[in-house]
C-alpha cells in the first residue's frame, strides 16, 4: 500500500511540474498551426539567431573541452599552490547566477572597465558583439568537463600511466595512448553536456549581446524576442525547435551513462 | 590556469572592484534600496521554498527510480535531466502556456508568485533526484533487514536507518538547487512579469538595473549573489566532507 502512495506522489509530481508544461508546448504549437510554427522558425533572423548560437558552441564547447582535460589532470595528478582556489573557481559558474556572468563581464569590457579602452583603441567590438556573447558562454560553460574527467581520472589512478613511463613512453604519448583512451566516455559526456549549456545559455549573453535582431542575437534570445512582440506562435515554434534539440542531447545523454561504468 | 584567470577570475574581480569604488557606505545604501531588498527577500524565501519542496520530493522520486518497479521506468529516469538539457528561457514558456493567459486547466498563474514558485521546481528537478538516486542504489538493505528483523517498523526504518545514510545526498542536491534557483534568470523573465516589490528577482532585478545603466545598484545585488554562490559552494564542500569522514576514518 505504501509504495503506491510513494509511486503516486513521484509520478503525480512529474506529471504536474514537467509533463504537463512540456505537452502544452506540443499543443500550443498546433493549436496556433504548424505553418506559423514553420514561417516563424525560417524567417531570417531566426535562422541567423541559430547561426549565431552554433558559431558560439563551435567556439566554446572546443575550448572548454581541452581545458576541462587539462585543470581534470592538474586537479587529479598534480600537486600546485593555489590548488584549491583552482577547484573552486572551476566550480564557481555551476553555482553563480548567469546575470552576475554577465554584468561582470560587462563592466569589465565596458567604456569604463578595465579592458573596455583598449580594445576600443584597436577597432575591436567586444561588448554587444560576439566576442563578449563568446566569453559569456564559455565562462557559464566551464565546469562541465572537468567535473566528469575528475571522478574518472580519480578511479582509473596512474598505474598504467606509470608503466608506460617506465617502458620509455614520453609524457605526451602516455597521455594520447593511456589517458585519453580511459577518460574518453567522460569526455564525450561532459561534452555533451557542455553543449546543452551553450544551446540554452540566457541570462549572461542578455546582458552583453545587445539584443539586435539579426546582428546578435541567439536562439534563446529570439524566444523572447518573439514573445515580447507578442509573436505566440514564433515563440512557441523557436521554442519548440530547441525543445528537439534538447530531447536530442538528452537522448545521446543516457546512452552514454550506461557505457561510463563499462570503461 | 591562465585560461581560467581570464575566463573566470577577472570578471570577477572587476565585479567587485566596480561595487567597492562607491566605498562601503556606497555599497550597503545601494544594498538597502528598497526596491533590492524587496527583490532579495523575495529570492531568498522562494528559493527556500523551491529547495525545501525538491527535498520532499526529489527524494521520494529517487526512492521510486531505485526501489520501485512499474512499466515505464526508465522513460521516467531519462525525462528526469530534461531541465539540465532545455534552455530555461524555453522552461518559462513551457509553464507559461500551461499556467498563462489561456491555460487550458483554467488557472491563471501568470505574472505571480506561485508561478516563479512553479518554474523553478522545473528548472530544478533533477538536482535532489540526481544526487540521492546513486547513494541510494548503494546503499545496504541487510542494514534494513536487520532493523525490521529487530521489530522496527517501516517508519522507523526510514528515518533511523535509510535518512542518516541519504542525508549528505539531499542537503548537497538541495544545496545545488539552492544556488541555481536563487541566480536563475532565464525561465523568470518571461513568467514573472517582473513587478517591482511583487515578482521582481534578484537575478531579473540586477538585469534591470543593469540595462538602464545603473551599475552601483547592479553590482551591489549581483556582489550579494556571488557571496551566496561562494557560500553554498562551501557548504557543498563540508557537506561532503561530512559525508564522507567515516571512510577516511
Amino acid at each position: 500500500m505504501g509504495r503506491y502512495v510513494v509511486r503516486f506522489a513521484a509520478l503525480g509530481y512529474l506529471a504536474v511540474i514537467l509533463l504537463a508544461p512540456l505537452t502544452m508546448l506540443f499543443w500550443r504549437v498546433w493549436a496556433e498551426g504548424l505553418d506559423k510554427a514553420w514561417a516563424a522558425i525560417t524567417e531570417p533572423d531566426t535562422i541567423h539567431a541559430f547561426k549565431i548560437t552554433l558559431i558560439i558552441c563551435a567556439i566554446a564547447v572546443p575550448l572548454n573541452t581541452v581545458f576541462g582535460i587539462v585543470a581534470g589532470l592538474a586537479i587529479v595528478r598534480r600537486r600546485f599552490p593555489g590548488k584549491g582556489l583552482v577547484n573552486a573557481f572551476v566550480d564557481l559558474p555551476l553555482a553563480l547566477s548567469p546575470v552576475v556572468v554577465g554584468f561582470s563581464l560587462y563592466l569589465l569590457y565596458g567604456r569604463t572597465g578595465w579592458f573596455g579602452p583598449w580594445f576600443t583603441d584597436h577597432g575591436i567590438q567586444v561588448l554587444f558583439a560576439l566576442p563578449a556573447m563568446i566569453l559569456a558562454t564559455i565562462f557559464v560553460s566551464v565546469p562541465f568537463v572537468a567535473r566528469e574527467v575528475v571522478p574518472t581520472l580519480r578511479e582509473i589512478g596512474d598505474e598504467q600511466e606509470q608503466a608506460a613511463y617506465t617502458l620509455g613512453a614520453s609524457s605526451w604519448a602516455t597521455f594520447w595512448r593511456i589517458t585519453l583512451p580511459s577518460i574518453r566516455w567522460a569526455v564525450i559526456y561532459g561534452v555533451v553536456v557542455t553543449t546543452a549549456r551553450c544551446l540554452g545559455e540566457y541570462g549572461a549573453v542578455a546582458i552583453v549581446s545587445g539584443n539586435i535582431s539579426g546582428k546578435t542575437e541567439t536562439a534563446t534570445l529570439r524566444v523572447q524576442d518573439y514573445y515580447e512582440n507578442l509573436d505566440q506562435a514564433g515563440a512557441y515554434g523557436v521554442a519548440l525547435l530547441l525543445c528537439v534539440l534538447a530531447v536530442a542531447v538528452l537522448v545521446v545523454m543516457t546512452r552514454l551513462k550506461p557505457n561510463e561504468g563499462a570503461v | 590556469m591562465s585560461y581560467l584567470t581570464v575566463i573566470v577570475a577577472l570578471p570577477i574581480a572587476a565585479l567587485v572592484w566596480e561595487s567597492r569604488s562607491d566605498g562601503v557606505h556606497g555599497f550597503w545604501s545601494s544594498v538597502t534600496q528598497p526596491e533590492a531588498v524587496a527583490a532579495l527577500k523575495l529570492t531568498l524565501w522562494i528559493s527556500l521554498i523551491v529547495a525545501l519542496v525538491n527535498a520532499v520530493f526529489g527524494t521520494i522520486i529517487a526512492w521510486t527510480l531505485v526501489r520501485d518497479e512499474f512499466p515505464g521506468k526508465s522513460l521516467v529516469n531519462a525525462i528526469i535531466d530534461l531541465p539540465f538539457a532545455l534552455p530555461t528561457i524555453v522552461a518559462g514558456l513551457l509553464v507559461l502556456a500551461l499556467y498563462g493567459p489561456h491555460s487550458p486547466v483554467g488557472l491563471h498563474l501568470a505574472f505571480t508568485r506561485t508561478a516563479i514558485v512553479l518554474v523553478l521546481c522545473f528548472v530544478s528537478l533533477p538536482f535532489v533526484v540526481r544526487t540521492v538516486q546513486p547513494v541510494l542504489y548503494e546503499l545496504d538493505r541487510q542494514m534494513e533487514e536487520a532493523a525490521r528483523s529487530l521489530g522496527a517498523g517501516e517508519a522507523t526504518v526510514f528515518t533511523r536507518v535509510v535518512l542518516p545514510n541519504i542525508l549528505p545526498g539531499i542537503l548537497s542536491g538541495v544545496a545545488m538547487a539552492f544556488a541555481r534557483v536563487i541566480g536563475e534568470i532565464g525561465s523568470i523573465v518571461i513568467i514573472s512579469g517582473n513587478l517591482p516589490f511583487r515578482t521582481e528577482m534578484a537575478s531579473v532585478y540586477v538585469f534591470n538595473q543593469g540595462q538602464s545603466g545603473n551599475s552601483a545598484a547592479a553590482s551591489a545585488v549581483a556582489v550579494v549573489l556571488l557571496a551566496v554562490s561562494f557560500a553554498v559552494l562551501l557548504a557543498i564542500g563540508a557537506i561532503r566532507r561530512l559525508a564522507t569522514r567515516h571512510e577516511r576514518g
